[in-house]
């Protein structure tokens, strides 16, 4: 058959980067196509090309064929009209408009007077929501669903503009494991209906389970296409970095039991009468022992980061927190650091880093007390630190003068960990410390993450990532509701068991994540 | 973008002379200066006198006390906030030195009483903010028309005209060679801010916090203390401004420093200061504030209608911010 869209010899240059080199690729109807490669390797680049966002370089190989015809996607808008509809990781939903008002949103039909006709936008909304099994209400706001809801309303809402290609861009990213599983049947479903599908991810195990074919790209060159069925992670990953796949995970050196460090007795959150919606903690007791890497596991929503943000003192909290064996009265982040605990946060962009500012104002950020005289900042001592954080973790940057956003996720991650290393603190939160970073980056975060233990730091590892928690975690704390749902060792635990536990019983899901 | 105007004259040196100029080219405060450059050298074209050592003192003097209240306001808007009070505040500053003269305090008490009013009152927004969660805007508004009501009913409209002692009446009034008191003070300001906001511990505090608020509480900055400081600094500028401008007028009207408030945020958003935060620069103020006084006077000497002023101010600040934002677009 003859693929609906074909991509040929498509090259993007920006001023000093050659971010495309003649990247080929095609997705015929009902297929479901993988684009995989680090971040950097040209993936968003060639989507944007595809959407309309970019132009690609002019040149007389260059073509882009839709439905056989050859055509030049001017605009998003003339991208979408061509039936190409791209779901961002970012969702592009209005929250405080309802369901139907969004899929609706710019092109709502009118009454004879002129006004919004409500009825029959709600009764399209319904009939498309029906045809695609999504229960959503349709009158509720999108602001109260669940990030994983929303995407299905921005792809109730592409399928509405009558989509034959849906790029999806890591979508599974913010999700929990139930709503990867139900974006899964609908990503069957559409298939069924001969859309096809560009499926960006970084996670492997989706594209095995849901992609027939993949391409591989590396630094803006395809390279390589393959069935799914031919494919293993080893050959993937190879592909991908071009290293090999053994470093990937860095197994953690079996940990003797030492001195307890943190330890949480019955916390849990205040409720506040003006903050709605959150998970309320029951009782949460933990230990935590020099040089341990405890991982935490649960799903999204079950009270993982909450517990971590009472850790560092965010919130005010009852129940105890034991530093050392010293009771910990702690008012606000500022007296959890002092105490000697850092918390590398889920958000980089919102919560880790001031992204106007430099890569050494980053770092220093939190350790400024101690590279200062009084108030003056000693700016030759804060460029020394900065330089050798940049140095050991091999942070990409031009400069330690150059300003954040203009790094890639995983530099970003790294200067977030570099700003608490500085602080050289007892007991390190990582959340989410790999969440939508290149494999490269991943395992050196990895590495540096179980030398800092094994130099006695104890860590606590909140992870979506399955793999990543078990190789790391010498213990494993599973959460479910605000509650702890289960503990197990490292040689206890398993992915079948931690997932059980997870859901609670008799809500296993099979072939999930 | 933030620029570093210290730092990024100090690399020339090590630069190549063409990165260098395209550098300079790509710093606010010096386009804003190159701007202020050619349109004096127009008005000296077509007015001689403005360029006489007279004129040139009787602009940067006027502008003092607008200069030194955009060092607060620029602080402010780093933050992300806006302190509309700053005009109200320098009226009751100034009203209040007035009443302590007309109780025959000592000078120099008089003075630390004005001052005071301005710390309280920026203290008193800074609370607003940070404690009862208000946001600046309507905090600040909300006290901007409580001084300026106060100032009414403590002189029901009329100006205090004590007899003021001759130190004090050289803080406004006096030369140190030929440089008028008020830009003295103003200068030392400029520098003494300049140097706090980029050598010292606050200073970055404050960039991190107009930054992104949630990262730096989180990375250990005391944001709410930071905000109350700051604010607090911005309500003593201005009392300082409003002392200064009492020594040099001797009366005290009740409608000073009315409106006063669109002035100073002008020059602060001329010199490169971002409404959402997180840049801006003290220099930078103050060159805004030259920007706007060259304005005005060249008008008047070029005998341009005194209503239209006002309007031209407007189109300026339409200008330079909509000039800067094309500019941040292309990059």
């Amino acid at each position: 058959m003859e693929p609906y869209l074909k991509m040929v010899n498509v090259s993007k240059t920006f001023p000093g980067v050659r971010a495309l080199r003649d990247v080929s690729l095609e997705v015929a109807r009902g297929e479901v196509l993988a684009l995989i490669g680090e971040n950097g390797a040209g993936k968003s680049t060639l989507m944007k090309v595809l959407t309309g966002v970019y132009r690609p370089d002019n040149s007389p190989d260059t073509k882009i064929i839709i439905d056989g015809f050859e055509i030049s996607i001017e605009s998003p808008t003339h991208a979408r009209s061509r039936g190409i509809s791209i779901i961002y990781q970012e969702l592009a939903t209005v929250s405080n408009l309802t369901v139907a008002e969004n899929i609706f949103l710019a092109r709502e039909p009118l009454t004879k007077l002129g006004l919004i006709d409500h009825k029959t936008i709600n009764r399209c909304s319904r009939e498309l929501l029906d045809s695609l099994n999504m229960d959503i209400n349709l009158k509720s706001l999108v602001g109260e669903l669940s990030l994983g809801q929303q995407m299905m309303v921005e792809i109730a809402k592409a399928i509405s503009y009558d989509a034959k290609i849906l790029v999806m861009d890591e979508p599974t990213a913010s999700l929990s494991y139930k709503e990867t599983v139900t974006l899964m049947n609908l990503i069957r479903d559409m298939k069924a209906k001969g859309i096809g599908i560009i499926y960006i991810s970084h996670r492997l195990e989706e594209i095995f389970e849901i992609a027939d074919r993949v391409t591989i790209l590396r630094d803006g060159v395809s390279v390589g296409t393959l069935p799914v069925a031919e494919a293993t992670k080893e050959i993937l990953v190879r592909k991908m970095v071009d290293r090999d796949l053994l470093d990937i995970f860095v197994k953690n050196e079996s940990f003797t039991q030492s001195e307890v460090i943190l330890k949480a007795e019955n916390i849990r959150n205040i409720k506040r009468k003006n903050e709605l919606g959150g998970v309320q903690l029951q009782n949460i007791s933990f230990e935590l022992r020099r040089g341990e890497i405890l991982g935490f596991s649960g799903l999204v929503g079950s009270g993982r980061t909450e517990t971590m943000e009472l850790l560092f003192g965010m919130h005010p909290y009852k129940g105890d927190i034991y530093l050392s064996g010293k009771k910990l009265h702690m008012k606000s982040p500022r007296d959890a650091i002092d105490a000697g605990i850092g918390f590398a946060t889920e958000d980089r962009k919102q919560l880790g880093l001031v992204l106007d500012m430099t890569v050494r104002e980053n770092i220093s950020l939190p350790s400024l007390e101690s590279i200062s005289n009084m108030q003056l900042v000693n700016k030759t001592k804060e460029r020394e630190i900065c330089k050798r954080h940049v140095d050991t973790l091999s942070i990409k940057t031009p400069s330690t003068e150059q300003a954040t956003i203009n790094l890639s996720g995983g530099n970003q991650q790294k200067v977030v960990l570099a700003k608490w290393l500085q602080l050289a603190p007892r007991v390190l939160i990582v959340d989410e410390p790999t969440r939508g970073i290149d494999i490269g980056a991943k395992a050196e975060v990895h590495s540096l993450l179980t030398e800092l233990a094994s130099k006695g730091v104890a860590i606590i590892l909140v992870s979506s990532e399955l793999s990543e928690i078990l190789a790391m975690s010498d213990r494993i704390i599973v959460l479910r509701e605000g509650a702890i749902a289960g503990e197990f060792t490292q040689q206890e635990a398993t992915q079948d068991k931690i997932i059980a536990c997870a859901f609670g019983s008799g809500e296993i899901i099979g072939k999930a994540v | 973008m933030k620029k570093d105007i210290s730092e990024d004259l100090g690399k020339s040196g090590r630069g190549a002379l063409k990165s260098f100029f395209v550098k300079l080219a790509s710093i606010r405060e010096l386009t804003v200066f190159a701007v202020v450059l050619a349109l004096g050298f127009g008005i000296a074209l077509f007015s001689p006198y403005f360029l006489r050592l007279n004129n040139i003192m009787s602009i940067v003097r006027t502008l003092s006390t607008t200069t030194i209240m955009a060092i607060g306001m620029t602080m402010v808007i780093i933050t992300g906030g806006i302190d509309l009070s700053v005009g109200s505040v320098l009226g009751l500053a100034g009203m209040f030195t007035a009443m302590s003269f007309s109780h025959n305090y000592p000078p120099i008490l008089c003075v630390m009483l004005g001052l005071s009013a301005g710390l309280v009152c920026g203290f008193i927004n800074g609370l607003l903010i940070t404690a009862v969660n208000l946001p600046p805007f309507i905090a600040t508004l909300g006290t901007m028309s409580i001084c300026r009501g106060l100032i009414y009913v403590i002189t029901r409209g009329n100006p205090l005209t004590p007899a003021l002692a001759d130190g004090y009446k050289f803080i406004g009034q006096g030369y140190i060679g030929v440089v008028p008191m008020p830009v003295v003070i103003m200068l030392i300001l400029v520098v003494a801010f300049q140097f706090c906001m980029k050598q010292t511990r606050f200073g970055r505090y404050v960039y991190a916090l107009g930054g992104n608020e949630q990262a730096s509480r989180l990375s250990g900055v005391k944001t709410k203390r930071v905000k109350l400081q700051v604010y607090t600094i911005a309500g003593f500028l201005s009392a300082i401004a409003g002392v200064i401008l009492y020594a040099r007028m001797t009366s005290a009207e009740a409608a000073a420093g009315l409106g006063e408030e669109m002035n100073v945020i002008a020059a602060t958003v001329i010199g490169g200061a971002s409404m959402s935060g997180g840049s801006g620069s003290v220099i930078g103020a103050l060159i805004g504030a030259v920007l706007i006084g060259v304005i005005k006077n060249g008008m008047v000497l070029l005998n341009i209608n005194s209503y239209a002023q006002q309007a031209v101010t407007g189109i300026v600040i339409l200008l330079a911010v909509g000039i800067d934002m094309f500019r941040q677009k292309k990059d």
